[in-house]
C-alpha cells in the first residue's frame, strides 16, 4: 500500500498538476473567479480524470502505442460529453456560466497526461487513484484561487452556491467588508495569473521550511549507529 | 605591472552612485509637482507625502523578509522615485487607499518579487498605475477643472476619503474632453479646456515643467537624449499627419505632445534605466514606438491617455530591440541576428 500512499502524495501535493506540473492552466485561471465557478468545474475536471484514467487502465493492453493517444482522446471526449450533460441537466445555470470550459476539459493536458504517463502503464486501481488524486489536487488548488479571487475581488465568499447545491444554499454567501467597492483586478484574468504565482511560491516556501526542519532533526540525531548502510537513502 | 581592476559600472569619482543619480531625478520633478500643486491643490502633495511612505516601509519589509541589507538598498532612493512618479501620475484627488494599494503593488509586486532594482521587467510605477487604472477606473479620471484648485482642508477630505459631491469638485481633462466630442466640431470649439496657449488648458503648463525637468536631466548626463526624442518624434509622426488629413477628429500635434502624461512619460517613465532598451539605436527604437502607440491608444483605445501602456508595452519588447540593436564591437563584424543569413 505504501504505492498508494505515494500515488495520493504525488497528486495532493509534490506533483500537483497545477502547483507542480503547471498544467491545464487555461480553465485553471479562465474559471476561477468564484468559488462555485472553481467547484463546479474542478469536479467535473476530477471526475474526468479518475473515469478516463481507469478506463485507459483497462484497455491499454489492447491499444498499440501507434493508435494510444486517438484511443484515450475519444475516452476523454466520450467522458466529458458524459459529465457536460449531467451538469445541463442538474445544474443548467452554473453549466451556462462555465460555458466553453467544460467541453475544454478534453483538451486539459493534465488528463491526457496521466493517461499517457501513469494509467497506460499501470493497474486498473492505482490509475483510478491517481486520477482522482491528481483531479483533487486540482480542485483545491483551483477552489483556493477561486476563494483568493473572490474575497479580494468582490469581498465575498459562497456567493452563488444554489447554482450547484440547489435553492437551500443561497444564504450561504458570507460578505466579508461592509461596502466594499470590489478590487476589479483580481476579478480579471491577470489576477488570476498573480493569484496563482504567489500560491506556486506559498508552496515553494513550505517545501524549504519542511526540508530545513527535516534537515535539523537529521543533524540533531546522534550516530549511534556505526554500522554502513548499503541500500537505500537515509530519509 | 598591476593594473587596478574595478568591476563595472566603473565608479570611480565620488557622488557617481545610484543613490545620486535618483536624487538629481527627484530633483527634476519638483518644477512638474509645483505645477500640479499650483493648478490642483495640496492634493498632489498629501498623495506623494504618503506614497514615499508607505514605498519606504513596504520595501523595507520586503528586504527584511528577503534578509537584504536595508539601509543600503533604501540609501538608493528607487523606491522614492516609484513613489514619486506613481503620486504624480495618479489624480489629486485620490484617497488613500488608492495610493496604499497602488504602491504597494509597484513595490512588492512589480519590484521586489523579480529581484529588486536592476532586475524588475517592467517599470515599477507604471505596474502599478495600470492596476489602479484597470481596478478603480472612477477614482482615476477625477482629475480637478485647471486653475479650480482645491485649498487645503478640501484635499484632504479627499484624502481621507470624505468626499461629498465629487462632481462638483472634478472635472474632465483635455484629453478626456477630447476623446468625448473628437469628430464634432462644434463641440471641440465649445470647450474651453481644449483651447489654452499651447495646448490643453492647465496641462500645457504641466507638461512644459516635466520638459525643463527633462532638459535638465539631459543636461546633468542623467539620462540620454535618445528616448525622450524617439517618444515626441514618435507622437509626432503619428500626429501630424493624421492632422493634416482631418483636424476634426485628430488633435493637432501640440495638443498631443503638451497633454496628459507625455512630457512626464518622454523624460521621466520611459528613460528608466531598468526596464528601457539600452543601445542608442534600441532607445531610439522604444522611444518612438512608445509615442506611436500613445497616439494610436489615445485615438482608438479605451483610454483618453496611454503613457502607461505604451511604457508596459515597449519594456516587455525592450530586450527584444536590445537583442537586433547591439552595437558592432570595433574590430568585429556586425552581429548576424535574426532568420538574416
Amino acid at each position: 500500500m505504501a504505492d498508494l500512499k505515494k500515488i495520493v502524495v504525488d497528486g495532493l501535493w509534490s506533483n500537483n498538476p497545477a502547483t507542480v506540473q503547471i498544467l491545464g492552466l487555461c480553465p485553471l485561471l479562465a474559471v476561477s473567479g468564484t468559488v462555485v465557478n472553481a467547484l463546479g468545474l474542478g469536479l467535473a475536471t476530477m471526475a474526468v480524470l479518475a473515469g478516463s484514467n481507469a478506463c485507459v487502465s483497462i484497455i491499454r493492453h489492447y491499444v498499440t502505442d501507434a493508435i494510444r493517444l486517438p484511443a484515450f482522446v475519444m475516452i476523454i471526449a466520450a467522458l466529458v460529453t458524459v459529465i457536460e450533460m449531467l451538469m445541463q441537466a442538474y445544474t443548467f445555470e452554473l453549466y451556462e456560466i462555465l460555458g466553453i470550459f467544460i467541453p475544454l476539459i478534453v483538451t486539459n493536458c493534465v488528463v491526457l497526461g496521466r493517461a499517457d504517463a501513469f494509467a497506460s502503464k499501470n493497474p486498473v486501481l492505482p490509475a483510478f487513484i491517481d486520477g482522482a488524486m491528481m483531479g483533487l489536487g486540482f480542485l483545491v488548488i483551483l477552489l483556493l484561487l477561486g476563494a483568493l479571487r473572490e474575497v479580494i475581488g468582490q469581498g465575498t465568499l459562497f456567493t452563488n452556491m444554489q447554482l450547484l447545491f440547489g435553492p437551500s444554499a443561497s444564504g450561504w454567501q458570507i460578505n466579508l467588508f461592509e461596502n466594499y467597492r470590489g478590487f476589479l483586478f483580481a476579478v480579471l484574468p491577470p489576477g488570476a495569473f498573480v493569484g496563482l504565482g504567489l500560491i506556486i511560491a506559498g508552496k515553494n516556501v513550505i517545501d524549504k521550511r519542511l526540508k530545513q526542519a527535516q534537515k535539523r532533526k537529521q543533524d540533531a540525531e546522534p550516530k549511534t549507529s556505526r554500522r554502513v548502510r548499503t541500500t537505500g537513502q537515509v530519509a | 605591472m598591476a593594473l587596478i581592476t574595478v568591476s563595472s559600472p566603473h565608479t570611480t569619482r565620488k557622488g557617481n552612485h545610484t543613490g545620486a543619480f535618483m536624487r538629481q531625478v527627484l530633483y527634476a520633478t519638483l518644477p512638474g509637482i509645483a505645477v500640479l500643486t499650483w493648478l490642483f491643490g495640496y492634493g498632489t502633495l498629501i498623495n506623494l507625502s504618503f506614497a514615499v511612505i508607505v514605498a519606504l516601509l513596504t520595501e523595507a519589509l520586503v528586504l527584511k523578509i528577503r534578509g537584504r541589507d536595508i539601509r543600503f538598498y533604501l540609501s538608493d532612493y528607487s523606491a522614492v522615485i516609484t513613489a514619486v512618479l506613481l503620486a504624480i501620475a495618479i489624480p489629486p484627488t485620490s484617497p488613500w487607499w488608492l495610493t496604499l494599494v497602488g504602491v504597494t503593488f509597484a513595490i512588492v509586486i512589480a519590484k521586489q518579487l523579480y529581484g529588486g532594482l536592476g532586475m524588475n521587467p517592467f517599470n515599477p510605477a507604471m505596474v502599478g498605475y495600470v492596476l489602479l487604472l484597470i481596478s478603480f477606473p472612477a477614482e482615476m479620471t477625477r482629475w480637478v477643472a485647471p486653475n479650480e484648485a482645491h485649498s487645503f482642508s478640501t484635499s484632504l477630505q479627499l484624502f481621507f476619503g470624505h468626499i461629498g459631491d465629487v462632481d462638483a469638485l472634478t472635472g474632465a481633462t483635455p484629453l478626456d474632453t477630447w476623446r468625448t466630442w473628437a469628430g464634432n466640431a462644434e463641440q471641440l470649439a465649445s470647450h474651453p479646456i481644449l483651447h489654452g496657449n499651447v495646448a490643453g488648458m492647465g496641462w500645457e503648463w504641466v507638461n512644459l515643467a516635466f520638459l525643463l525637468g527633462g532638459l535638465y536631466l539631459i543636461a546633468r548626463g542623467i539620462i540620454t537624449w535618445h528616448i525622450p526624442a524617439g517618444v515626441l518624434a514618435g507622437v509626432l509622426a503619428m500626429a501630424l499627419p493624421f492632422w493634416l488629413i482631418d483636424d476634426i477628429r485628430y488633435g493637432d500635434p501640440l495638443f498631443h505632445l503638451f497633454s496628459g502624461a507625455t512630457m512626464l512619460g518622454a523624460f521621466f517613465i520611459a528613460t528608466d534605466p531598468v526596464s528601457a532598451a539600452t543601445s542608442r539605436n534600441g532607445r531610439l527604437i522604444f522611444g518612438f514606438l512608445i509615442g506611436v502607440l500613445v497616439w494610436v491608444i489615445r485615438t482608438f483605445g479605451g483610454y483618453p491617455d496611454a503613457m502607461a501602456f505604451a511604457v508596459l508595452l515597449l519594456n516587455l519588447s525592450a530586450p527584444t530591440i536590445d537583442y537586433y540593436t547591439q552595437p558592432r564591437t570595433y574590430g568585429h563584424k556586425a552581429a548576424k541576428r535574426g532568420a538574416r543569413k
